[in-house]
């Protein structure tokens, strides 16, 4: 997962499509915003059928991560700086 | 002098055998037709059209399927066509992020038991050039020639 692995991740869905990815974050997160595939979220250029759903839950990110064969991962990450910086984004 | 026109073409999971062989198969086309071929997968896609062509009678750049939406992402690089390989649900993402991120004319060619699933989904612009291939690469071969994407 490149720099994915590197991270203290937690799988909050995995083998999913991307629908099911976006319409997990809109229905679990009150906070979200929508992005363009190749949006950069940590390092990491978001790959999908847009708009891409990105959730932001206090300090977590949840973002969708996909591999070829393993389809689409829901993944919830800790990081103050990036939760800031995509929740600025809305404004 | 013209520059050579430049195609990407996406490899997708390669658990489907049609894969390896139709990309060699385009990638030869589109050399004959004066378009450089570069190929972006995940390794084990990657590796598949490697070993088979050890002396690179046909293949040419070949790079890893971040690396290439992290460069046109960001710029870097852009190609004048792209061809992405579909049979499940991530192929249809990364054809949808081609085609909201390149320039490129964008082909999708889809195959698999369930590819009239995968066809359903694509909503994006594209030509797309769909079989029910699996094993077999002929009815792709034979879609892939009607379009003639190595004339465009």
């Amino acid at each position: 997962m490149g720099c994915v692995e590197s991270m203290n991740y937690e799988i909050v869905l995995r083998d999913a499509t991307f629908k099911e990815s976006r319409d997990y974050v809109k229905a679990h997160f009150s906070e979200f915003i929508d992005v363009q595939p190749g949006f950069k979220v940590f390092d990491v250029y978001v790959i999908g059928l847009p708009p891409i759903a990105i959730g932001l839950e206090g300090d977590f990110v949840i973002f969708p991560y996909t591999k070829p064969c393993h389809g689409t991962f829901l993944l919830r990450v800790e990081d103050q700086k990036e939760a800031a910086r995509l929740r600025a984004l809305k404004k | 002098m013209t520059p050579r026109k430049a195609a990407l073409l996406v490899l997708g999971c390669p658990q489907v055998p049609v894969q390896t062989s139709i990309a060699l198969y385009l990638i030869n086309r589109l050399k004959k037709g004066g378009v450089t071929p570069v190929v972006a997968g995940n390794k084990a896609a990657n590796t598949l059209l490697v070993v088979a062509d050890t002396d690179r009678h046909y293949l040419g750049e070949v790079m890893d399927l971040d690396r290439a939406v992290a460069q046109i992402s960001e710029r870097k690089r852009d190609f004048d066509l792209c061809f992405v390989f579909i049979h499940n649900d991530a192929g249809v993402s990364y054809a949808a992020t081609m085609g909201a991120i390149s320039q490129a004319k964008l082909y999708t060619l889809v195959y698999g038991e369930h590819y009239e699933d995968q066809v359903k989904k694509i909503d994006f612009p594209c030509t797309t050039i769909a079989a029910k291939a699996v094993h077999n690469p002929l009815p792709l071969k034979k879609a892939l020639d009607e379009v003639k994407p190595w004339d465009a």
